[in-house]
């Protein structure tokens, strides 16, 4: 039964990281319908980028101040937003005319390029390192034997306050509308007054601080964090990915929904069949969902004009 | 005799928007009919439902009393259907006459295997599909381009190689959508007189969409009109002309004020 | 249109086949060519160019095989597939797997040492296992292309993408997860199926026989040679390939693959089953790449292992597929070797390959879509046209270069057309 409980947080947790992730993919798809496969290693950058400020800005004693984690949060998420717009500016506007496939190719250019460049000496480095505890680790509640990590709560919650704020942001302000009206047709909103350009703009830096949280709160939650071309970066964001095409790429209550999802069964996929296997059940999900619902649990069937 | 092609009662919602409502046609071996209406009115879309790339909701489809419903694009075409498209859809990169070819291609008898072999039969078959294109292109007045890219072809002449194109799957039916739109007189003249010599020299019956009234009502022999997915008239070139509806569809209802001055 | 195609057709294939012995050797006479090109590369040059260059004429001959099989998909089909290494994976280890069990069930075995007896001389025994499982490491490949192909083919672009690169990684995981390369003292006791558990894990398959060696006739220490020709085998499967990818572009049917990746659903539309020619593309390129995979996992100093068969490879032969530009076959040829030798003669700036690759990515997508030759050949482009071609033709009296070429289209339609240059109906007074 503990093992059971266990399981459970572990799974809300990772779903939480994973929707923050799976948020960027599917706002960056309902704005210009293009899987941005550069996104997991923006993510990757927040990891990295809050463990340099963390060390940079001496918080790896062993008493960090309550405005430490905050601070971070924040500049990593403003770092990786900026990173995001001008990855948008520089590699993708120019082929906004062009054919769907050159820009996939561009995508994974930028991929490779932050991964490997973020590998470099002058920059991360090739060495695998230790996320300082920005957060203390002491276990707020104990239940069945369970400990409820003050980490994990952090996660939950803070991801949970950036969902609803997303969801503010898009059901319920003017930019939300305008994001709304880019995703449904492009051009029309832009004969309605709308700049379609700064709208796009302010997704990608949306989405990419959002990657930004989660890599920060992954690093707080998992505390190694592996040089940037490796392979556990890349399986991370195609989960993450599988958890917006799952829930309905497009779709942001899709995504949490997905990502949880996901997470769900890869978590207890691991703790009850084999621990080695998680991936596999990330993609046999995908397969499943491929092929009898692509548009995934809500998304909507596109009708190509012929 | 038996129509070549028949559509009996198809119907095609999108969501709760009718775009085609039980729509049946009758055309006869080597006929020239036509499809008029409005703009939205899902002259397009019947074209989509006959060709196999919507499913209709309802209904049936017949070629040459063959049944083709819930069949393949592709099934279909090979059943002798082809059509060409509104927006242009020509292989652009490809050049003139392999754009034919591989329309051609779709009736040899030899495979994957025989044509990485080279044998004999698909030397031959290659052979006689490159002429037989060059054949078609010259037909279509184009054979002079048929080294040239696709893309880079003027506007009239990538209209005529869709024509080219689909005529060489040698169809019983051919499906033309709005062959003439965007040309100028000279050009129409040219088309339509075109378009009327096919159906003997190619043995085959002609449906086509277009906007011009004038070409429609000359050379169609038989003239369907659809508004709102609902077929509003059928029937020959005078009758269809002087149907209130039809009117009322294309012009409009005089205002009351007008009507009353 | 009132002649009779079938007796047509057959009178022209009578004249394609004046007896069975004529019409194998017009078609197999590329072929024959290839493999004596192969054979010259591995007796004569290879030797020349010592054991550095010979190493890198042979890394330049997979990475062709790899390329090339690539390209039939993203180029000629237009597909977005970034797994390709995941069959590389597949084809390898299941050569592997016959080749090092199967030497030791034949009793070839040379007790303690590294590495199995290469059993037999040249095209001995030894080199027929290895040619034998070459074959079946591409069948398993194109079996694996089947699997993964025949339901993701329908799907769009970028969700393709995703799978195949899912794929990769998948295979990967699963190869992570064998146990150790059972030893050659227990092994000849061993089922198949025990083997097939016992791939070596994440460390690799040691052990492998080297079959593909660019020096052989290096000996070692002892007096034995070093390994078989390697690059006979591996240029042997490049000739094929390069004539099979060749065939299959000038083909009608490979104009309809063509044509399935510039326009999907007008070629739907024009009769072409558009799913079994995406389906047929990519089980073909499996194929191919499981051979590659097969060659690769025998290469003398190459432990097969599931690291370096990732995400990282197979984006080093989409880069070459794209730079080259995808649907050419000379092009991609070119950048295979190109992209090969460069790492090789920068070795000092290997921590910048990479970040350089991609950068290089980004800006051809941009600048210049179409990579080195886009969709045309070498013998396509303008200047070869206007200064080689001729120069050929006086030279050589226009040898070689096919009957289609010295009689393009515009003279062929000239003779057909029923109108003369003027636009007068041919024959009247």
């Amino acid at each position: 039964m503990s093992k059971l409980l266990q399981t459970l947080v572990n799974s809300i947790a990772l779903g939480s990281l994973y929707a923050l992730i799976a948020l960027g993919y599917t706002l960056v798809y309902g704005v210009l319908r293009f899987i941005n496969f550069a996104h997991s290693d923006v993510f990757t950058v927040g990891a990295w980028a809050s463990f340099v400020l963390a060390t940079t800005l001496g918080f790896a004693v062993t008493d960090t101040p309550m405005y430490a984690m905050p601070l971070i949060l924040l500049a990593s998420m403003a770092i990786c937003a900026g990173l995001g717009i001008a990855i948008e500016t520089l590699a993708y506007r120019p082929l906004r005319r062009a054919p769907r496939l050159n820009v996939l190719i561009t995508a994974i250019g930028v991929s490779l390029f932050l991964q490997n460049v973020g590998q470099l000496k002058f920059v991360f480095g090739t060495q695998p390192q230790r996320m300082p505890p920005l957060i203390e680790d002491r276990s707020l509640v104990e239940i069945l034997g369970v400990h409820i990590r003050l980490v994990d709560v952090t996660v939950v919650l803070l991801a949970g306050f950036l969902l609803f704020s997303l969801e503010a942001l898009i059901y319920r302000t003017k930019l939300g509308r305008a994001m709304r009206a880019v995703s449904f047709d492009e051009r029309t909103a832009s004969l309605m007054g709308i700049d379609v350009n700064r709208i796009i703009s302010i997704t990608f830096g949306i989405g990419s601080a959002l990657a930004a949280a989660g890599g920060l709160l992954f690093a707080l939650k998992y505390e190694s964090i592996k040089q940037s071309a490796d392979a556990t970066w890349v399986l991370l964001g195609l989960k993450a990915f599988v958890a917006a095409v799952v829930g309905g790429i497009g779709n942001v209550r899709g995504a949490v929904a997905g990502a949880l999802l996901i997470a769900f069964v890869e978590m207890f996929g691991a703790a009850y069949f084999s621990p080695h296997m998680r991936d596999l059940y990330v993609f046999v999900i995908l397969i499943v969902v491929l092929l009898v619902k692509p548009s995934g649990l809500f998304g909507k069937a596109v009708v190509e004009k012929v | 005799m038996t129509p070549v092609l028949e559509a009996k009662g198809l119907s095609l919602a999108f969501g709760g928007l009718k775009a085609v409502d039980d729509f049946s046609l009758s055309v006869p071996p080597r006929a020239l009919h036509g499809l008029i209406g409005p703009n939205g009115a899902g002259k397009t879309t019947v074209f989509n439902l006959l060709t196999g790339v919507y499913q209709a909701d309802k209904g049936d489809i017949f070629l040459a009393g063959q049944r083709l419903n819930g069949k393949k694009p592709s099934a279909i075409a090979q059943a002798g259907l082809a059509r060409t498209f509104q927006n242009i859809r020509l292989f652009g990169e490809l050049s003139v006459l392999d754009n034919v070819r591989t329309a051609a291609g779709v009736r040899a008898k030899s495979g994957l295997w025989r044509s990485l072999l080279r044998t004999p039969l698909y030397l031959a078959e290659e052979d006689a599909i490159v002429e037989r294109s060059l054949d078609l292109l010259d037909v279509l007045g184009i054979a002079h381009r048929a080294g040239e890219q696709a893309k880079s072809l003027p506007y009239g002449d990538q209209r005529r190689l869709e024509i080219a194109r689909a005529l060489a799957t040698e169809p019983k039916v051919l499906l033309l959508d709005e062959p003439v739109a965007g040309m100028n007189t000279q050009e129409k003249h040219a088309m339509r007189s075109l378009i009327e010599s096919l159906r003997s020299r190619f043995d085959v019956a002609i449906f086509l969409i277009e906007h011009d009234m004038g070409l429609v009502m000359d050379i169609c022999e038989h003239i369907t009109v659809l508004d709102h997915g609902v077929t509003i008239a059928a029937g020959v070139a005078d009758k269809v002309q002087q149907d209130p509806k039809v009117i009322e569809a294309y012009l409009g209802v005089p205002d009351e004020d007008e009507a009353a001055s | 249109m009132s002649r009779d195609p079938a007796r047509l057709l057959a009178a022209r294939v009578g004249s394609y086949r004046p007896n069975a012995i004529v019409s194998v050797l017009r078609s197999a006479y590329p072929v024959v060519i290839g493999l004596v090109i192969a054979l010259l590369l591995q007796a004569m040059i290879a030797p020349k160019l010592g054991p550095f260059y010979a190493k890198l004429l042979l890394d330049i001959g997979i990475a062709i095989v790899l390329a090339s099989s690539l390209n039939i998909v993203n180029g000629f089909a237009g597909q977005f597939s970034i797994g390709h290494a995941g069959f590389m994976m597949v084809g390898g280890y299941a050569a592997a797997l016959i080749t090092y069990y199967g030497s030791i069930k034949f009793g070839w075995l040379a007790p303690g040492a590294y590495g199995v007896d290469v059993h037999g001389g040249f095209l001995g025994s030894g080199d027929a296992l290895f040619l034998f499982s070459c074959v079946f490491g591409g069948v398993v490949a194109a079996v694996a292309g089947l699997v993964v192909g025949l339901p993701s083919l329908r799907l769009r672009g970028d969700y393709l993408a995703i799978v195949t690169l899912g794929f990769g990684e998948i295979v990967r995981v699963l190869v992570q997860q064998t146990s150790d390369v059972i030893d050659p003292a227990k092994a000849a006791g061993a089922s198949w199926l025990d083997a097939a558990k016992a791939l070596g894990g994440p460390l690799g398959f040691t052990g492998t026989p080297t079959y593909v060696s660019p020096t052989p006739w290096l000996e070692d220490a002892s007096g034995q040679q070093t390994g078989h020709a390697g690059i006979f085998f591996t240029f042997a499967i490049v000739s094929i390939l390069l004539i099979a990818c060749y065939r299959l572009k000038t083909s009608s049917h490979g104009r309809a693959l063509l044509a399935v990746r510039e326009n999907e659903i007008a070629a739907e539309a024009m009769g072409v089953n558009t799913s079994r020619a995406k389906v047929v593309a990519f089980v073909m390129a499996a194929f191919f790449a499981g051979v590659g995979g097969a060659l690769f996992a025998h290469e003398v100093g190459v432990t097969l292992n599931p690291k370096e068969l990732g995400f990282q490879k197979s984006i080093d032969i989409v880069i070459m597929v794209v730079l080259g530009g995808m649907g050419s076959i000379t092009g991609v040829v070119l950048a295979a070797a190109i992209l090969t030798l460069l790492p090789e003669l920068f070795r000092e700036f290997a921590e910048y390959r990479m970040p350089v690759y991609a950068l290089a990515l980004i800006i051809v997508m941009i600048v210049r879509p179409q990579g080195l030759f886009g969709i045309k050949e070498l013998w396509d482009l303008a200047f070869w046209r206007r200064y080689v071609v001729p120069l050929w033709r006086k030279v050589a009296g226009g040898w070689l270069i096919p009957r289609s070429r010295q009689h393009p289209p515009a003279a062929i339609a000239k003779d057909l057309s029923s109108r003369d240059d003027d636009g007068a109906p041919k024959g009247a007074p």
